[in-house]
């Protein structure tokens, strides 16, 4: 017999609705007179999104993983990227499915590739500027480029030099919107977006919170198909919408009433970095054994921002009306997209080194009441593969057991099925001790 | 009680059939293409060799990477669980295993009980493993055994490349045309297949005491190499690529079935892009 009520979530097939029409409205901008861009799933969509007139943005670390999620697109993909650019195969999964897509003149949702009208990035990691500088020759060059620098430090060294930087490169960044597009910018719109950015943000940190629950209601699985609007387009008000009225409030109902992401969840676990897209069935193989994945620093904060409370614990970071912040002008607007961004986005820690990784990681497990770790080390992404060893070592000296599985989140000829599901049943059985629901 | 515990590895078909603990048999046997077959002719011999019959076994335990397919046991263990399992029973000090077969290098560090604490495997690359040792020996035309031996009288250490099988062959064929005596190349060998597995040992941190098992450990020429590399004293087991066999007879005598045999039964979702 099960151990917890489970249900599938009222309001999954809102977040599907929301993800097809979002792609489907890039593809078709031009047809409506619209424009559209490219950037990043960690860009501050709220600036180039307050251009007055229609506007829509393709991510591409979002459409990488779309295209590593299908397993008829992948390796066709990879291949092109590798064949006709002559790609190494280490470089990021994404970049290759984005560059693959483009070379072969494909949408993976349909259709011709539909080139944007402008660019606009910042650079996060080795990849990202390059990426879409590239992704701009390969569509014949002539794409207006904008990119702003981001390496400012971790969330502890973020004050208002800092800041204010940032904050300079996006008012350069707007002269450039306007200048190339030939549209007015509106701070009217930016207003309302940075305040949506701040709900998709904080109301997704506040659903991860929830899981910190016996027995969570949500699985990691199910939480990457909802943490994606937030890499779509954060400023996106129906995006915004659905974290704070949709999902926040039915998670929460599920948490009262004990309703389970998974009826037999025996052993909670916190995973690391993007998965293998095209090999999430992974995590319901955990499941037969009770296993669920129910944090991760790369879940939790990739879109999910978080601040400290006074006992030191992880706090959603609190949005704007419970900061009793009223946006005053254009400039701060900026600065707190920028400050919420940069002091809130735990996901930035990792490129500053182990101890911060480390730092966040431990305080998950402990606080999300995990029984052990389970990393995919990923191949795919030079990022967020940075320290995992670290931090092996630092769950463990937590006292926490720990797998790891090689693998790759966007090219599945990196990835070993049959053995990985061989390394869960000896980690499964062997180290945690548990055996199959089924037994 | 009478009780068998099968390895189905890479290459090799390895079977003890206990009673009581006390080991009544062995067989090994290539595996080749058709393990499942290889399996069952290796059961008859051992149990030709105890003066049993199939009837006379209470229970059997498979493991090894084609473990699933042995369809006369009662269940599965991994490869690992049954290292530790083995390796216990003959070496109740040992801690840290380092297993390398034929297709596969890996490190475990064990419970004084035989638990699996945490481990470490050579993903997904040949080098650290028999195949390597077997593939650099065709190329010095010489068998493993006498490649083994005559390492041992090499002075000389010589770097190379153990990432990769592949460059590896290519970079002993450049020693042979440089003339480089064999077995100053047999040593190279063996010391860069041990750097392989001295770093995944090196994960699960080391312990005392190390055992080695698994088909690689017979190579004495390896086994000298690995000992360098880690710097501690390494002890192989009397029949060290029985010692996964023996793994699984003690789990079957234990009762600890592991695994159903049957072919994976993964859910067969429909992948939507981006979920």
């Amino acid at each position: 017999m099960a151990k917890y009520k489970t249900k599938g979530l009222d309001c999954w097939q809102r977040a599907k609705e929301l993800r097809v029409k979002y792609y489907q409205d890039y593809a078709e901008a031009h047809d409506r007179g619209a424009l559209r861009w490219e950037g990043g799933a960690w860009m501050f969509d709220a600036v180039p999104q307050s251009l007055e007139g229609e506007i829509h943005v393709l991510t591409e670390e979002p459409y990488g993983a779309s295209v590593g999620a299908n397993p008829k697109l992948q390796v066709r993909y990879q291949e092109a990227a590798e064949g006709k650019w002559g790609c190494a195969r280490d470089l990021c999964a994404y970049l290759r499915n984005y560059w693959g897509s483009i070379l072969l003149n494909e949408y993976a949702f349909g259709g011709e590739w539909p080139k944007s009208d402008f660019i606009f990035q910042n650079h996060i990691c080795c990849s990202h500027a390059k990426w879409l500088q590239v992704a701009d020759e390969i569509a014949g060059g002539d794409i207006p480029f904008f990119c702003f620098d981001v390496g400012v430090g971790a969330y502890d060294k973020i004050g208002e030099r800092q800041i204010r930087y940032v904050v300079d490169q996006l008012h350069d960044g707007i002269e450039f919107l306007e200048k190339h597009t030939g549209r007015k910018f509106s701070d009217e719109k930016l207003i309302q977006n940075v305040k949506n950015t701040y709900d998709s943000c904080c109301y997704w940190a506040k659903t991860c919170e929830l899981n910190q629950a016996v027995p969570a209601p949500l699985d990691e699985k199910t939480m990457f198909s909802l943490y994606v609007l937030g890499c779509l387009e954060k400023s996106n008000p129906d995006f915004a919408h659905f974290y704070k009225y949709e999902l926040y409030p039915e998670v929460k109902d599920r948490v009262a009433n004990q309703i389970a992401a998974v009826a037999n969840e025996q052993c909670r676990v916190i995973t690391d970095t993007q998965p293998p897209w095209g090999f999430l069935r992974v995590y319901r193989y955990l499941e037969q054994y009770g296993v669920v994945a129910v944090a991760n620093l790369y879940t939790n904060s990739l879109i999910g921002w978080w601040t400290h409370d006074d006992k030191g614990n992880l706090v959603p970071y609190p949005t704007l009306e419970e900061q009793g912040i009223t946006i005053k002008d254009r400039d701060h607007a900026l600065w707190l997209l920028v400050e919420g961004e940069l002091k809130g986005k735990l996901e930035w820690a990792q490129f500053y080194g182990a101890k911060y990784k480390n730092y966040f990681v431990t305080k998950i497990a402990r606080q999300w009441k995990c029984d052990a770790a389970i990393i995919h080390l990923n191949r795919g992404c030079e990022g967020t593969a940075q320290h995992q060893m670290e931090m092996k070592i630092a769950l463990q000296n937590m006292g926490l057991p720990v797998l790891t599985f090689e693998g790759n989140m966007a090219d599945e000829r990196e990835f070993d099925e049959a053995r990985t599901y061989r390394l869960i049943d000896l980690f499964v059985r062997e180290t945690l001790g548990l055996k199959k629901v089924t037994d | 009680m009478i009780v068998a515990g099968i390895d189905v590895g890479g290459k090799n078909v390895h079977i003890v059939i206990t009673k009581n603990g006390d080991i009544l048999a062995k067989a090994g046997a290539p595996s080749g293409i058709n393990k499942a077959e290889a399996a069952e002719k290796v059961y008859d011999e051992a149990l030709k060799q105890a003066g049993l019959t199939r009837k006379d076994v209470r229970r059997v335990v498979a493991t090894g990477s084609s473990g699933q397919r042995v369809a006369f046991a009662n269940g599965v263990i991994p490869d690992a669980a049954a290292d530790a399992r083995g390796v216990i029973r003959l070496i109740p000090s040992a801690r840290t295993v380092i297993d390398v077969g034929a297709e596969e290098g890996r490190a475990i560090k064990i419970s004084p009980e035989g638990k699996v604490l945490d481990f470490a495997i050579n993903e997904k690359c040949a080098a650290g493993t028999g195949t390597f040792v077997d593939t650099m020996a065709r190329a010095l035309e010489i068998s493993v055994e006498e490649m083994a031996k005559i390492s041992l009288q090499s002075t000389k250490s010589i770097p190379m490349n153990a990432q990769c099988a592949v460059f590896g062959e290519s970079e002993v064929v450049s020693l042979i045309h440089q003339k480089t005596p064999k077995q100053d190349i047999a040593r190279a060998v063996h010391d860069a297949i041990a750097g392989r597995i001295g770093s995944v040992a090196r994960i699960v941190g080391l312990e005392n005491d190390v055992v080695i098992v698994g088909g690689v450990a017979k190579n004495t020429g390896f086994v000298e190499s690995l000992k360098r590399d880690l710097g501690v004293e390494v002890k192989v087991p009397n029949d060290p690529d029985f010692v996964g066999a023996l793994g699984a007879a003690a789990a079957a005598a234990a009762g600890v079935l592991g695994e159903e045999v049957k072919a994976r039964v993964v859910e067969k979702e429909t992948i939507e892009e981006g979920k």
